[in-house]
C-alpha cells in the first residue's frame, strides 16, 4: 500500500484499463491535450495517443451519443464529462439511449459504456454548476451508479464500471480530487464491485449512512462525537444503484438509530430511498425515526455562507446524530 | 439476402420484390393496427420504398444501418423475416425485438440493423459512434445513418455532423425528405431554401437525389459509399421522397392537399422500377404479379405467425435490463413484489 491522491487513484485507474484492454477508449472534454479539466488524465495522451485519448469540442450530447453508439457495436468508451452538472445536456443519451437499447433490442444490444467525471457541489460555483445528479440516474432502470468517496474506493470502482457490460456513471466527487489515501500498489489489480457498501468506521450507538463528499464529513464528525460518548459507525454506501441493503440492514440491526447524510436535494433523494427501505425490512429495529440530512430545497447560491448553509455540514450532522440518539 | 462482392450489383427484379414486401407489409400493418392487434404509434413507409431498398442495394450486408422510428422497411430490406417484424409490431416473444420494442424500435444484430429510434435526432449521434468505431478498428464498412426531414433542427443533429466531419468518419447521413415532420411541413420548420445545404456548414459534400427513383438512390449511394472506402469521411444525401400516408395511424394528413398527394402517386416508385423493367425486357407482367402475390402471402403468412407466437413471460420482464440479469439493481421481483426494488443480498445469491 502507498499513499495516493483521488485524482492519482483514478488516473491509474484509466491507464490500466487503456493498457488491458484495445477496446476501451477515453474521450471528453480537454481530456488529451490539456491533460484533463481536473487533471484526471494526465499524460494519457503521451501514453496511448490520439486514437486512444480523444478530444472532444463542447458538445456532450453528440460526444454522449457516440459513446453509446461506439458500445453498440462493441467498444468500450470511457466517457468524462467535464461535470455531471454538464451531462444534463446530454441527458437524453444517458437516459434514453444508454440504458433502454438492451431492453428495446430485446438483448441484443448491451452497451458497456463508462460515464465519469466530478458530481456534486464544489465551492462557489453557484446553481449550474453544483449539481448532485445521482438521484436522477439511479431512478433510471438500466444505468448503475457509484460514487466513490476514498483515492482506493476511486481506482476499483472505476476499473470495475469500464469492465462492466452495463451503462456505470461513477460519480466523482470533486472536492476529493486531491485528498489523499493508501492504495494497493499498481502491480496488484484492484477491482471493487459495484454495489457493495463499506464500513468505513466501526460504531455502536448510530449508523451515518453517507457516500462520496458526504463521507469525510461523517468520519469527521464521527471522531467529534467520540469525545461527547457516541460511538458512529458509518456506512459508505459506494454504490447508489445497486444499492447494499445488507450492508445498511446489518448496521442498523447493530445500532438501532440511522441518520443519511446525503449531497443531493431532500425531494426524492437518495436518502428518501434508503429510508424507505429501512423502515420497510427492518422497522422493528429502529429505536428512533430516521433523519436525513441534505442540500436545502433550494439551487445553490453563490455567497459563501449561504452555500454552507445549503450543504449538509458539520453542525447538522451533529445535530442530527444527537436528536436520534435523544442525546 | 446473399453476401454481395464489391461492384456487384444486386438483381434489380429482387429489389423491386423487396419493395412490393413493404408496401404489402405496411398495408397489412395498417389493418392489424385497426383491428386493434398493434399498440403504440405505427410509422408506415409507404411511399418511400424506393430509399431505403436503393441504400441497401448499394451497400454491403455487414455496412452498419442506423434509423428513426419509421423503421419496419429498413430491417425489411437488411433481411429481418416479415414473421419476425410482424410479431414485434403484434408484441410476441419471436419479434426482432422479443415484443419489448414494438413498431419504433426494431432492432436485428445479426442483419446490422442498429434500430429503430423514436426521439427525432438522438439517434444521430449514435450512427457517429458506430462509424467511430469503424473507424477505430480500421474496418472499410460504412454507416448508413437514415432520418427524416424533422430530425435536421434537433441540437444532437447538428452535433453529430460537426463530429464526424471533425473526426472524418466513414458515414452516410441520408435524410427522408418527406417533407413534412409530423404535419409541419419543412417550409415551416427550417430556414434553409433546401435540406442539403445543412452539410456545407459542416463542410459535409452533399447532394440530393430523386427518392422515388431506385436507380437514382443506389447508384448515388454507390458512388458515394465507393468514396468513403477509398478514403473515410462523412457525406450528406438529400432523398427527395413522400410518404402516402400520414405521419402515424393516428394522422388524417389534412394539412396536406389530395392534388400533391395525387401528383407523388402517379411518380410511384415501385410503379416507376417496374416500368423500367418491362421496358427493357428483364419483367412481364406476369412476373409482376407472382411477385406481388408472393409478397402478399408472405406478409399474410407473417400475421398467422406473429398471431400465434407466444408473448415474453412475465417472468422474463427483469432479464432484459441488465446484461448481468434481474439481480444487477438487486431486483427481486418474486421476493418484493415492487417495480423497481430489491436487495443487493440477493444479487449476490444469484451470481
Amino acid at each position: 500500500m502507498r499513499e495516493i491522491t483521488y485524482r492519482q487513484a483514478l488516473n491509474e485507474a484509466l491507464a490500466e484499463e487503456l493498457e488491458r484492454d484495445p477496446d476501451v477508449f477515453l474521450m471528453g472534454e480537454e481530456v488529451a491535450e490539456y491533460q484533463g479539466a481536473y487533471k484526471v488524465s494526465h499524460g494519457l495522451l503521451q501514453r496511448f495517443g490520439p486514437t486512444r485519448v480523444i478530444d472532444t469540442p463542447i458538445s456532450e450530447n453528440g460526444f454522449a451519443g457516440l459513446g453509446v453508439g461506439a458500445a453498440m457495436v462493441g467498444l468500450r468508451p470511457i466517457i468524462e464529462f467535464m461535470t455531471f452538472s454538464f451531462s444534463l445536456v446530454a441527458f437524453d443519451q444517458v437516459v434514453n439511449n444508454a440504458p433502454n437499447m438492451f431492453t428495446m433490442s430485446g438483448g441484443q444490444f448491451n452497451i458497456a459504456v463508462t460515464f465519469r467525471g466530478p458530481n456534486g457541489p464544489a465551492h462557489q460555483l453557484g446553481a449550474t454548476h453544483s449539481h448532485a445528479t445521482e438521484n436522477f440516474y439511479a431512478s433510471v432502470p438500466g444505468l448503475k451508479v457509484c460514487t466513490p468517496a476514498t483515492p482506493r474506493d476511486a481506482k476499483g470502482l472505476l476499473k470495475t464500471a469500464v469492465r462492466d457490460d452495463n451503462p456505470v456513471l461513477v460519480l466523482e466527487a470533486e472536492l476529493l480530487y486531491s485528498s489523499k489515501g493508501m492504495v494497493e500498489p499498481p502491480d496488484e489489480e484492484l477491482l471493487i464491485p459495484l454495489g457493495k457498501a463499506d464500513v468505513k468506521r466501526e460504531g455502536s450507538d448510530v449508523s451515518v449512512i453517507c457516500y462520496a463528499q458526504t463521507v469525510p464529513l461523517a468520519l469527521k464528525v464521527a471522531s467529534q462525537l467520540e469525545e461527547e460518548d457516541i460511538s458512529a459507525e458509518i456506512v459508505d454506501l459506494r454504490s447508489i444503484k445497486p444499492l447494499d441493503e445488507k450492508a445498511i440492514f446489518d448496521s442498523v440491526a447493530k445500532t438501532h438509530r440511522v441518520v443519511i447524510v446525503e449531497q443531493d436535494h431532500p425531494f426524492c433523494g437518495v436518502g428518501a430511498e434508503v429510508c424507505y427501505r429501512i423502515q420497510k425490512n427492518i422497522f422493528d429495529a429502529l429505536d428512533a425515526p430516521i433523519i436525513r440530512v441534505s442540500q436545502e430545497d433550494v439551487p445553490m447560491p453563490y455567497n459563501e455562507r449561504l452555500e454552507h448553509a445549503v450543504l449538509p455540514n458539520a453542525e447538522k450532522l451533529i445535530a442530527a446524530v444527537k436528536q436520534v440518539c435523544y442525546a | 439476402m446473399t453476401a454481395m462482392q464489391p461492384g456487384e450489383q444486386r438483381d434489380e427484379v429482387e429489389m423491386l420484390s423487396l419493395m412490393l414486401l413493404i408496401r404489402r407489409f405496411e398495408e397489412r400493418a395498417s389493418q392489424q393496427y385497426q383491428a386493434q392487434k398493434i399498440g403504440g404509434f405505427c410509422h408506415l413507409y409507404i411511399g418511400q420504398e424506393a430509399v431505403v431498398t436503393g441504400a441497401v442495394a448499394a451497400v454491403r450486408d455487414d455496412d452498419y444501418i442506423i434509423t428513426a422510428y419509421r423503421d419496419h422497411a429498413h430491417a425489411l430490406a437488411r433481411g429481418t423475416s416479415a414473421n419476425a417484424c410482424m410479431a414485434e409490431l403484434f408484441g410476441k416473444a419471436t419479434g426482432c425485438s422479443r415484443g419489448l420494442g414494438g413498431s419504433m424500435h426494431f432492432f436485428d444484430r445479426n442483419n446490422h440493423m442498429y434500430g429503430g429510434h423514436a426521439i427525432v435526432a438522438a439517434h444521430v449521434p449514435l450512427a457517429v459512434g458506430m462509424a467511430f468505431a469503424i473507424k477505430y478498428r480500421g474496418e472499410d464498412r460504412v454507416t448508413l445513418c437514415f432520418f427524416g426531414d424533422g430530425a435536421i433542427n434537433q441540437g444532437a443533429f447538428h452535433e453529430a455532423l460537426n463530429l464526424a466531419a471533425l473526426y472524418k468518419l466513414p458515414i452516410v447521413f441520408i435524410c427522408e425528405n418527406n417533407l413534412f415532420a409530423m404535419g409541419t411541413s419543412v417550409k415551416r420548420s427550417t430556414s434553409l431554401k433546401q435540406i442539403v445545404d445543412r452539410a456545407e456548414g459542416y463542410d459535409i459534400p452533399g447532394e440530393i437525389v430523386d427518392g422515388m427513383n431506385f436507380r437514382e438512390v443506389r447508384d448515388k449511394i454507390a458512388e458515394i459509399v465507393d468514396s468513403i472506402r477509398k478514403e473515410s469521411h462523412p457525406a450528406f444525401l438529400e432523398v427527395r421522397t413522400y410518404r402516402y400516408r400520414g405521419h402515424s395511424m393516428s394522422d388524417p394528413a389534412s394539412y396536406r392537399t389530395k392534388e400533391e398527394l395525387e401528383k407523388y402517386r402517379l411518380d410511384d416508385p415501385i410503379t416507376r422500377l417496374r416500368a423500367q423493367l418491362t421496358r427493357e425486357g428483364k419483367l412481364t407482367n406476369e412476373q409482376f404479379d407472382l411477385l406481388d402475390k408472393r409478397a402478399k402471402e408472405t406478409v399474410l403468412a407473417a400475421v398467422k405467425f406473429a398471431e400465434k407466437s407466444p408473448q415474453l413471460p412475465i417472468e422474463k420482464l427483469f432479464d432484459y435490463t441488465y446484461v448481468d440479469g434481474a439481480v444487477a439493481a438487486g431486483v427481486s421481483p418474486a421476493k418484493s413484489g415492487e417495480s423497481a426494488a430489491g436487495t443487493a443480498a440477493i444479487s449476490e445469491e444469484r451470481r
